[in-house]
């Protein structure tokens, strides 16, 4: 029951503690990646562009209950964004994040404000026609975005100068997990915060969110900004370092999929999505390798696993495991 | 005394339905106002009509000199109308220090903030336990509603309420569905509220109304049908009247 209660334990005594102790871990994480499987960096870095889309869909669907199945749009118009800009001559990959960042952030502004406006169903709906847009104009604008060929030839410069990208991905991973390691530490005192404290009041109740005085509208679409940007810079991220935007980065199916990987590690925490982004994608990797044919069918498998014996993610119990150890270890 | 919140002939109807009938009344600083009546009387009706859930299909609200009618409820909030719920409404899965944190850093116009811990604050816990300590939930702090009694919940609607600082306060029916034993405890709360806002409760417990309420409200068929002191609400014969010919209607249609 108290498996997210750990996140508003009283504030310990060390500032920062929790943020450290994040940093540390997604970079302990990344450095075994690197040095353990120094032949999988360019899927690595793939699978870190997409966990940024999936902390993204956490903070509206995880942290402010919108339901949506047209998020990667956000992703994809930082990606495609970034990607332009880079074959029109902004190669500095800094400016190109901030490309995607900035692209993303219309997206998810505008995004939010058509979706938030409505609830349930039509929500869902609303969120789909949206993702289908984007996709359907990426296609029909070929002059601009290569159409159904994609975006290819981005050749970003040297990462301040001095890191060029190599063909093994090696200064792509390490510089997308630099990003992802400053992206998560915001995004921790950013969910700690007033304004985050808040979206998860109005997800649990909306009615009583106005009773004290909030406009639930305007919250909500700022939260879609922020993911938006979120997102965005997951899309110029995987852009810059694939050197090749798609179609597939703004589908359905990315959309579903990421939806996916976020019930897997368990919405409404960080850490859910960033778990879930892990094993799905791994799992993904491995088993499409070892079985191409029916790998679709396991994943459907594990997922049923376990929505049936962890339904509220893989987080969850990690979670409350820690809670405990951590109980023990003040009363002790 | 200055009139905190006014009512001037408000009527609502659902299709066709007349349930809230030119309905008429002040509440000024300082009120303790018991609003009471049979089952279906449109109670519920009015306190939505207050906060601006639902609006009139004619009349106004007034609070001072401005006319509410067309405002939101969050707009109601800020000016210092405040509702409690009859089945409670928190953030259950937040802990009890956050459903009041967050209603301290709305009325303190912080709850924009993005970057610093939200209930941890030092200026929002110095208010939110001082809150909590007032109605014995300081224990339960860092529990999540969810977990808790129904009682306990209760209280916390009105720490809420409290911590928003209000002019008005409607309570609907505060100790509905409290264990009998605790609900003094509720009570208690109420008449420690500060002196000078102005207090109107729905309730069904004559008991509650007795000692709580300096003037009674009761309302039948959407239509106020009587104003006045406690003592004078049980000898009036419309009143009686309400509640006899409610008890045979019910049996009619059951």
């Amino acid at each position: 029951m108290s498996d997210i209660t750990m996140i508003h334990a009283p504030q310990k005594r060390v500032p920062f503690a929790q943020e450290a102790a994040g940093a540390l871990t997604i970079l302990a994480l990344g450095a075994v990646g690197y040095f353990l499987y120094p032949d999988d960096l360019a899927f690595l870095t793939r699978l870190i562009g997409i966990a940024f889309l999936v902390l993204s869909l956490d903070l509206v669907t995880g942290y402010c209950g919108v339901a949506t199945l047209g998020h990667a749009a956000q992703f994809g118009v930082g990606a495609y964004a970034a990607g332009i800009a880079c074959i029109r001559g902004v190669t500095d990959p800094v400016a190109l994040l901030g490309v995607g960042l900035v692209a993303g952030t219309i997206m998810g502004l505008i995004s939010g404000a058509l979706i938030t406006r409505f609830r349930g169903l039509p929500q869902l709906v609303l969120s789909i026609a949206v993702g289908q847009l984007v996709a359907g104009l990426a296609n029909k604008l070929s002059w601009l975005t290569g159409g159904s060929d994609g975006l290819s030839g981005i050749e970003p410069g040297k990462v301040f100068g001095v890191f060029g990208f190599d063909m093994y991905s090696r200064t792509g991973y390490l510089f997308s997990l630099a990003v992802l390691v400053i992206t998560f530490v915001v995004l921790q005192r950013f969910v700690r915060s007033p304004f985050g404290l808040m979206c998860r009041g109005i997800k649990d109740d909306d009615l009583r969110a106005k009773m004290i005085g909030v406009s639930i509208y305007p919250r909500l679409v700022a939260m879609y900004g922020v993911a938006g940007a979120v997102a965005g810079i997951g899309g110029a991220l995987t852009a810059i370092s694939t050197g090749v935007v798609g179609l597939d980065s703004v589908s359905f199916e990315r959309s579903a999929e990421v939806l996916v990987m976020l019930v897997l590690g368990g919405a409404g925490h960080l850490w859910g999505a960033l778990a879930g982004t892990v094993i799905f994608m791994i799992f993904e990797h491995v088993v499409a390798a070892a079985n191409p044919f029916h790998w679709m069918t396991m994943v459907g498998l594990l997922l049923i696993l376990i929505v049936v014996f962890a339904p509220r993610g893989l987080i969850a119990p990690v979670m409350s495991l820690w809670t405990k150890m951590t109980r023990k270890g003040k009363a002790a | 005394m200055s009139v905190l919140l006014e009512a001037r002939g408000v009527c609502r109807s659902f299709g066709g339905l007349d349930v809230t009938r030119d309905v008429n009344f002040k509440l000024v600083s300082g009120d303790r106002v018991a609003l009471i009546g049979p089952n279906g009387a449109g109670k519920t009706t009015l306190v939505n009509l207050i906060t601006g859930d639902i609006a009139p299909s004619r009349g106004q609200f007034w609070m001072g000199d401005d006319d509410i009618t067309g405002l939101s409820i969050p707009e109601r909030v800020r000016r210092g109308l405040v509702r409690t719920f009859q089945t409670t409404r928190l953030f259950a899965n937040l802990t009890v220090a956050d459903n009041v944190a967050l209603a301290i850093m709305q009325r303190k116009r912080i709850s924009r903030r993005i970057f610093s811990s939200a209930t941890e604050l030092p200026e929002v816990k110095a208010e939110w336990s001082e809150i909590l300590a007032h109605l014995g939930l300081d224990h339960l702090a860092y529990r999540k509603v969810i977990e808790l009694a129904y009682g306990q919940q209760r209280l916390i609607e009105l720490a809420i309420g409290l911590a928003l600082h209000p002019k008005v306060l409607l309570l609907d029916e505060p100790a509905a569905g409290v264990p009998h034993d605790e609900a003094p405890k509720i009570l208690d709360a109420i008449n420690r509220l500060p002196a000078d806002i102005a207090v109107l409760m729905i309730e069904h417990d004559m008991d509650l109304v007795f000692k709580f309420a300096r003037r009674v409200l009761v309302l039948a068929a959407g239509r106020l049908i009587f104003e006045g002191s406690p003592a004078d609400v049980t000898a009036d014969h419309e009143v009686r009247r309400a509640y006899l010919g409610s008890y045979a209607d019910a049996r009619h249609s059951a």
